[in-house]
Parts: structure tokens; sequence; C-alpha cells
């Protein structure tokens, strides 16, 4: 069966660039990313249910003082906008990396079933356990996030031949993120608590998220992310088709290896963190394809920039528009990611991958 | 196995170990293990939905339902086969079935197999406009009214965002790929307007929506066959038609064209019979999804051809939402659970199975 790939074989090929031109346009690209973050950064510190002059952010970043801004600033505001760089960046990044092991444009980092591994997981330790706090999910989101993508590898690769294919990946995702989404309801329908609980985790949210909550994950999220970024050249490699890669001296099997491993600890602890949150990992490669093209070494950092950017700025957005309460950065992103992402697509013939 | 030939036609081409079907102007191939898994797929349908009718708090023998539907029984059990236990059999037959013939065309538009009528915008267009209704409407009398037009608002707003997938993705053409992406991007706004629409709700509220988001067949009537049964009676001959060009449409654009296939025309016809069967069978019976993705990959595997077949779809998705039924109802005792639920849990090791059983093929 020749679908798992949605090949786009559009309009003539443009008349190549020159090999400057495509490298200025990547180096402009990154660094209008780095500024952006930037700029994001200091927002999401100054903004919020109590508006501080900038003034103060800078002087309570650099010499504290101990007043109510300070306070503000330091225990709730920076740690929640670490969580969010963080998080953004590990999404941005497992999204491209999932993409480009299954070659397919649809995949998210929730194809592995981490979402719902996560959710189900969390769903148990509410109903059996009684977890109740947001810390208390974290390990269970976590685990619930590392079994299930073992189990979408294993499965994948039963249906392969002896390593996973990216339509068995897609397929065996597709199929336990299903099963486990059946019986997540059928816990929530059973047992009305639960659903009372599960309904607030399962909108992804920085809110009350603080540096204990990121404490808890930034290692697994450093790992994923070294691991991501020195698979680019085999990623690259790998999209010539797995018997170029081979003959090229790649070993394709301990790069899908490496890959599902740093896509978990990537997306698994992002959900730890926040509950889940879609459409950073989709649609952050496709945005950031547009002026890095398909070359691995430069998606990959510029994805978990974008990823970064994209989801500090919904949540400084989710902060201000229904002041003093807020609204949720997943429900943020969804609603105001997703015109912009239609624009994109009806705009730009889009980059197969 | 001779094709008749005549003196003026030119011999018809022969490829060995297909054998042709030529009945005038229609030609096809004789594939026998298709016919088989449609045969064997519609007696387990059969079985299935007479244990359906047979099983629950009143057993009924399987003869006695038979005798019930060619007229005989006593009162009660005439009420309960009649009124109760076939209607809601026969909608769980007639959605399952739509929604895997939808999900097949879909899959074979989108050369995806992950495509499912959730692409086009039906499930979250319908589950955003139903959800709406529950938590919005409350519980008096606007409540009530509410519940009543549920069907309807969910089949407009499953429409209405298909409508608006397929308008914002028309660009000098319809493209499967682009449809793909616009449709994530609705999604995903309508899936964020349900989740906030369940956090702002009551717990009793969230909990409704929940059954209906996971697909019920729970008090369906004649009022939900007729409907769901009037679109497959048209729109299935249409989808088989069509699929002649299916095809052809697993190529690139310009290789259909080449063949003599309007492109266009054949993308966006196929596309209106899947929204038209996605739509109906949603507001019959809530967005019972799993069957719409993994009936036609069953069937493909089954059938053992290179992409879903309509036919065979048809019957393994009917076969496969009765027999969730069976469970849903009867195996967890007072507790009803929604049929959407069961199908997943269901379904999903079944393709799982198919999946690795290919693979250990495949390396043999």
């Amino acid at each position: 069966m020749a679908v798992g790939t949605a090949q786009v074989a559009e309009a003539p090929r443009r008349p190549p660039r020159s090999k400057r031109s495509l490298r200025t346009r990547r180096l402009a690209g990154l660094i209008a990313l780095v500024v952006l973050l930037v700029v994001v950064v200091f927002l999401s510190i100054a903004l919020g249910t109590k508006v501080i002059p900038l003034s103060n952010v800078w002087s309570a970043l650099v010499s504290p003082t101990g007043t109510e801004d300070d306070i503000v600033i330091r225990s709730l505001r920076i740690p929640r906008t670490v969580l969010g760089v963080l998080v953004g960046a590990a999404l941005g990044l497992a999204g491209a990396l999932i993409q480009g092991h299954t070659r397919n444009p649809l995949a998210d980092p929730g194809l592995l079933g981490v979402n719902m591994g996560a959710a189900f997981f969390v769903v148990v330790g509410i109903y059996v356990f009684g977890v109740t706090t947001l810390f208390g999910y974290v390990w269970f989101a976590f685990a619930g996030a590392m079994v299930a993508s073992v189990a979408v590898f294993l499965l994948g690769a039963a249906g392969g031949r002896g390593s996973p294919t990216p339509v068995t990946l897609a397929l065996a995702g597709a199929a336990l993120t299903f099963l486990l989404s059946g019986l997540v309801s059928a816990i929530i329908l059973i047992d009305t608590d639960t659903l009372d609980a599960y309904r607030f985790w399962n909108v992804g949210s920085l809110a009350g998220r603080d540096a204990e909550i990121a404490g808890q994950v930034v290692g697994f999220l450093v790992v994923g992310t070294l691991i991501a970024l020195a698979s680019a050249p085999a990623l690259n490699a790998l999209s010539l088709g797995e018997d170029v890669a081979r003959s090229l001296g790649q070993s394709v099997r301990r790069t899908r290896v490496l890959g599902v491993v740093a896509i978990t600890l990537l997306a698994g602890g992002a959900t730890a963190a926040c509950g889940p949150i879609g459409f950073v990992g989709l649609v952050v490669p496709h945005v950031v394809r547009a002026f890095t093209g398909p070359d691995y070494r430069w998606l990959l950092p510029a994805s978990g920039l974008m990823g970064a950017v994209l989801l500090l700025a919904a949540d400084v957005v989710g902060r201000l528009v229904a002041r003093p309460g807020e609204l949720q950065v997943g429900i943020v992103l969804a609603l105001v990611g997703a015109p912009f992402f239609i624009a994109l697509v009806r705009r730009r013939k889009m980059m197969s991958i | 196995m001779a094709a008749p030939t005549s003196d003026t036609a030119p011999p018809p081409v022969r490829v060995p170990g297909r054998t042709p079907v030529r009945r005038g102007p229609v030609s096809g191939v004789w594939r026998p293990r298709n016919v088989l898994v449609i045969v064997v797929a519609s007696l387990v349908l059969l079985l299935a939905l007479a244990v359906n009718i047979g099983r629950g708090e009143f057993p009924i023998s399987i003869p006695e339902v038979l005798a019930v539907l060619f007229g005989g029984g006593d009162a009660g059990q005439q009420f309960i086969v009649l009124e109760l236990r076939l209607p809601r059999s026969l909608t769980g037959l007639l959605v399952g079935g739509a929604l895997a013939v939808s999900g097949a065309i879909l899959q074979s538009i989108a050369r995806n197999p992950l495509a499912s009528p959730d692409i086009i915008g039906i499930t979250w267009g319908a589950s955003a406009a139903a959800v709406t209704l529950i938590v919005l409407g409350g519980s008096g009398l606007v409540g009530s009214l509410a519940a009543v037009g549920l069907p309807i608002a969910a089949l407009v707003g499953g429409l209405v965002t298909a409508v608006l997938i397929y308008t914002l993705s028309w660009r000098r053409g319809i493209q499967g790929f682009r449809l793909v992406l616009v449709g994530i991007g609705i999604n995903a706004m309508l899936a964020a307007l349900v989740n906030w629409l369940l956090i702002i709700a009551q717990v009793y509220e969230a909990a409704r929506a929940q059954v209906w988001l996971n697909g019920s067949l729970n008090a369906r009537g004649w009022e939900h066959v007729v409907p769901v049964g009037l679109a497959l009676v048209i729109l299935v001959p249409a989808a088989l038609v069509l699929s002649f060009v299916m095809g052809a449409l697993q190529y690139s654009d310009d290789t259909a064209k080449a063949l003599g296939v309007r492109v266009n025309t054949a993308r966006s016809l196929l596309l209106l019979v899947a929204v038209g069967l996605a739509a109906v069978a949603t507001a019959g019976a809530g967005p019972i999804v799993f069957v719409a993705l993994v009936a036609p990959q069953i069937a493909q595997r089954l059938v053992g051809s290179a992409r879903p077949p309509i036919g065979a779809s048809l019957v393994i998705g009917a076969a496969l939402t009765v027999i969730s039924d069976v469970i849903a109802r009867t195996a967890f005792g007072a507790v009803e659970l929604p049929v959407g639920v069961v199908t997943a849990v269901l379904g999903a090791p079944y393709l799982l199975y198919l999946l690795i059983r290919q693979g250990r093929e495949a390396r043999a």
C-alpha cells in the first residue's frame, strides 16, 4: 500500500535560487525568530492581570528589592515564561521530528499516542488514586506518554519489516490513540468527579504551573532537544528514502529509535507539564519550512524557536483577553493560530515532505 | 472464461490473474476475495443484528425475534422488537455503513490511511453545534426544545463546516493535501471551542455532552432510521459509480488527467457523497468516528486491494457498529456506555492485529 505519504506534486518547480540567497533567507529567518522570542519573553513578564511597566521589569530582573512587582515577576511570571519557552520549543521540535520520521505532513506528536497515553494515565490517577493536583498529574502524564509511545513504536515495528515504516507507525498510533480515548471516555462517563477534574487538565494551560513543575520536566526537555538537534543530518539522509539512507551508511533503525526517544521526551515532558497542547507541533514545521526548506539542520532549530514564540504569544494573549481571568493557552492557540495557518495554506504552495 | 468478443471490436486486453467481467458498456475485474469478504461480513452482520435485538433486559430468543419480524409473537415482544430494539439496531447498522463508506472515499481522495470525516469538518462541526446547544441550552423549556433540535443542529453544523472547509481550500481546483490542511485548521478551532464549552459548563451538562461526543445509539427510533436509510439508498450507489475513477485519482493530478479523468469534478462529487453520508450519520448517532477510520482499513486488508473497497467497507462498518452496540448495551450491567467507546476499544486491537500479521507476512 502506497498511501502513507500525502504527496504533492503541484506546479512546476521554482527556478533554482542561488545558494547564497537561500542562506541569507534562512539566517534572516532565524534572527527574526530570536528577536521575536526576546520581545515575547519581555511581554510575557510584563503583561498579565497586573500590567507591570518595563522599567520595573528590568529592575526586578537585574536588582530585585522585594517590591510587590518584584515578587510577582520572580515567583510567578518568570517560571511561567520559562516553562512556556521550554514547552513551546519542545512541541515545535517534536512536531518537526515526527513529520520527518513519518514523512506525513499530517503527523503531530499526538500521533505516537503521547497525548492520549498521558490523558489515560491522568484519568486513572484521578479515578483510582484520587490525585487532583497539577503537581500530582505530572508523573502520571509523563509515564503515560512514555508507555504509549513505546507501545506504538513496538507495534509499528511489528507491522513493518523489523523497523517501523511511516504507515505502520501512523496506523499503530491512531489505533492506540482511539483505544485509549475509548477507555478514557468510559471512565469519565462512569465517574462524574473524574470528568470534573479531567476536563480542566484536558485544555492545555500554563496557568498555575510553578517553578517546581518546570523543574520536574526540564531535564527531559533538554535531553530531548539535544538528541533532536543531533539527529538532523540523519533525518536529511532519511528523507531521501530508507534505501538511500542505508547505502549512505546510515543505521535506519538507530535513527528511528533515537527519533522516537526524542519525540517522547519532548512531547511527553511538555504534556506532563501543561496538559495536551495541540496545533503547535503540527503547524510550526509547516510555517518554518516556508523559509528553511527541507534541510533539517535549519528546520529543527527554527521549529524550536517558532514553537516557543507561538506558545508564549498565545499565553500572553490568553492572559489579556479575559482579564481578570484568563483563556487557556491551548484554546487561544487554536482560535488565533488556525486562521493564520489557513491563510498560509491558501497563500503558498505548501512544501511536500 | 473467455470474454465475449465481437468481430468489429479489437480483442480485449487480458492481464494474467485478473479475470475480467464485462456487461455491456461496463467492465470490471472479478475479485472473488472481495465477494467472499462481503458475504461473510454480511452473515456476521445479520447474526449481530439478531443478537442485538434479542439481548437486553427482556431477553427474546432468536427464533422468537424472527417470528416477530414475520408478524408473530405477543404484543409485548412486538413492542420491544419493532419499536425499541429493531430501529435502534438498524440505526446502528446504517450509521456504521454510512461512516465506513465516507471514510473509504476520503482515504482514497486524500491518499492517507488516517483520513476520516474528521478532516472535512463533519465531526467537529456537528460536535460544536451539539455541545453548544447542550451547554448553553440549559435545562428548562429552552433546554428541552434544544434536545429535540439536536440532530438538526448537528446536521447543519457539520454541513456548514464542510462547506466552509471546501470553500477555503478551493484555489483553482480542489487538492487533497490543501483540503486536509485547511480541515485541520478549522477542526482545531472547533475542538478548542468544544473544550472551552466543556470547562465553562456545569459538570452534568459536560457529562451529557460527553455522551453525545462519543456517539450513542440510546433511544434511537424509526425517525432516525428513515433519514439515514434514505441517504444511504441515494448516496451509496453514487459512490459505487464514482468509485470507478478512484483508481486514477491515486496517481498525481497530471497522470489522472492524462487518463481522461476530470479531476476536479470527480473529486468534488466524491467529496459531496462522503460529506452527505458522514453528516447524516453523525446527526443520527453522534460522531462514532472510529468506524470511518478503521472499517475501510480492515476491509482493505481483508480484501487485499490497493485502496479501501466501498462495498466491503460498508458491510464491515455496519457489522462493527452493531456488534459494538450489543456490547455497549449489555456487557456492563446497569451502565450503558455510548457505542463509540466500544467501537474504539473493539476496533483498535483488530486493526493492530491486522497490521502485525501483515508485517509478519512481509518478513516471511
